[in-house]
């Protein structure tokens, strides 16, 4: 790779680091503004214009906490539990593709971080990772609420990963690739996958809450009954981590939901405005500069929309139950992954032999 | 490429011998999860990168998750530190693994490294569709019958979870 080209990586990855962790902060602004909406209060409106500045001040508050370790806990790992999550949380954007190719200088840039051909195993494999960080943090508290926390999420990340890759399967046979660019390019303008894939999308979206450890999944930290779950010892920015991780989970499985049901960056009539625009600024490069900036918003709003529903989601619905959960995930969601793989195959082999 | 193959390699080796020496098992089991990692390190090295992230996937994601698990539950650690290993189990596991050393020298003596044909090396074959490919071609029936054997232990696992009539549960 030529130095240009990795100059132009290197700030496009900063780039996209930057605005996951911005996209983290303000998540934790807008959850609370939206539980304020939905249950009809005002939320933080004290610091800055709305309350615009309160995860500023909130962080503050974290950084400038004492930093306890409690004395029976082991240490290293108790510190090195939250870094775990953050690391992992952020690990995985790396190769979701944001938008299509900028035309700089006659040179193409991909607004992807690395185009690999595994990329939907990468991603899967960076989500089976995230529940260490949780596991180890609550193992190290030597609590028992957090150590139940921990086995809690231990086993509520494998049972619902199982069906979350079921799932993931069907599509993956559609496309016939694993390559997250490749997925993103053949739902080009409104040829969405959600349209075949209803069922799976539905599955992936429910895994995608109990992953994330989200309401009404949140039974590793229920406080209702495990105090914390395994962030009780934790207080200061150590806890902070582990809340900013969680909204970096939840920006990622929004991005991720987008790119493979919601067409990523595409969005109807791209080529026909593409044609046009090129039509009448007389020039193919900025005509396609445009129509990729505009589906890299197109891309953000997605996005933005899945974030809101996990809100949404989480002031609305009350938590299950653990045997509940547990019930759904193996006894509901992999069977019902099972029959939309049987039937996407189905469907596959009919349309080859049909048309 | 060759500096990085030697740093993976003496790392793998230095995480191994973690798993084996450190007193803790939620330890040992951080170092396995770490000696996997690099285990990946070398797939990718070889081009391999379908192997890399279903190693990642299945065993540092979900075996040692299990087996993290199982330790978290009996909570080891702090019985077993105390007690002391006796001279017999010392001596025996001295001849033990002194004999392991010795099958594997008399084994590994007369090896030699096979050529490699530069010229005529597909580089691609680690790839994910080559590897698909082969697997249910060349080797569909070895690749059924895992995945019958698969079956069968899933069938028992559920058998052994299964609750018996009468048996109470809290």
């Amino acid at each position: 790779m030529e130095s240009v080209d990795l100059i132009y990586k290197a700030i496009y990855i900063l780039v996209i680091f930057g605005i996951t962790l911005l996209i983290a902060t303000y998540s934790t602004y807008f959850e609370r503004k939206i539980a304020a909406f939905i249950q009809d209060r005002v939320g933080p409106n004290r610091a800055g214009p709305a309350g615009l500045l309160q995860p500023l001040a909130d962080a503050g508050k974290l950084f400038f906490k004492e930093d306890f370790i409690p004395a029976k806990a082991n240490k290293a790992l108790f510190v090195i539990g939250p870094g775990i999550a953050m690391l992992v949380a952020t690990m995985s954007s790396a190769v979701i593709p944001f938008g299509e190719n900028l035309i700089v200088d006659g040179r193409e840039i991909w607004l992807q971080a690395i185009n690999v051909n595994i990329g939907v195993l990468y991603v899967f494999g960076v989500v089976s990772l995230g529940v260490y960080g949780l596991m180890i943090g609550g193992w190290a508290s030597n609590n028992k609420f957090s150590l139940l926390g921990a086995i809690r999420a231990a086993s509520q990340n494998i049972s619902y990963e199982l069906a979350m890759g079921l799932s993931l399967i069907a599509v993956l046979m559609m496309t016939g690739s694993l390559s997250l660019r490749e997925i993103a390019e053949q739902q080009h303008g409104f040829n969405w996958n959600i349209w075949y894939q209803p069922l799976g999308f539905i599955i992936f979206l429910i895994c995608a809450f109990a992953e994330t450890n989200r309401t009404p999944f949140d039974l590793p930290e229920s406080e209702a009954e495990l105090i914390g779950g395994y962030h009780t010892e934790y207080g200061s920015m150590k806890l902070g981590m582990y809340l900013f991780a969680e909204y970096i989970n939840i920006f990622v499985a929004s991005a991720v939901m987008a790119t493979l049901y919601f067409g990523a960056y595409n969005f109807p009539f791209m080529l026909e405005l593409e044609a046009w625009l090129a039509d009448m600024l007389d020039s193919v490069v900025a005509a396609n500069n445009i129509v990729t900036m505009i589906g890299v918003g197109v891309m953000f709003a997605k996005i933005f929309f899945f974030i809101f529903f996990f809100m949404w989601v989480r002031w609305t619905l009350p938590r299950f139950r653990y045997d509940q959960l547990m019930k759904l995930g193996w006894q509901i969601l992999i069977p019902l992954a099972i029959l939309n793989v049987v039937l996407t195959g189905g469907a596959i082999l009919l349309k080859e032999h049909l048309f | 490429m060759e500096n990085l193959f030697y740093f993976l390699s003496s790392l793998t080796l230095l995480c191994a011998l973690m798993v084996v020496i450190s007193k803790n098992p939620v330890h040992s089991i951080i170092f396995l999860i770490i000696t996997f990692f690099t285990i990946s390190g070398h797939y990718i090295l070889l081009n391999a990168q379908f192997l890399a992230a279903v190693n990642i996937i299945v065993y540092a994601g979900a075996i040692m998750v299990l087996f993290l698990f199982v330790i978290m539950f009996l909570n080891m650690g702090k019985d077993e530190r105390d007690q002391k290993t006796s001279v017999i189990t010392k001596i025996t596991g001295a001849i033990a693994g002194g004999l392991l050393f010795v099958v594997m020298i008399a084994a590994l003596k007369d090896a030699t490294l096979q050529p490699v044909d530069v010229d005529n090396f597909n580089s691609q074959i680690g790839m994910v569709e080559n590897l698909g490919q082969l697997l249910f071609t060349k080797y569909i029936l070895p690749f059924e019958l895992a995945s019958v054997l698969f079956l069968v232990a899933m069938v028992g696992a559920v058998m052994l979870g299964k609750k018996e009539t009468g048996e109470r549960h809290f």
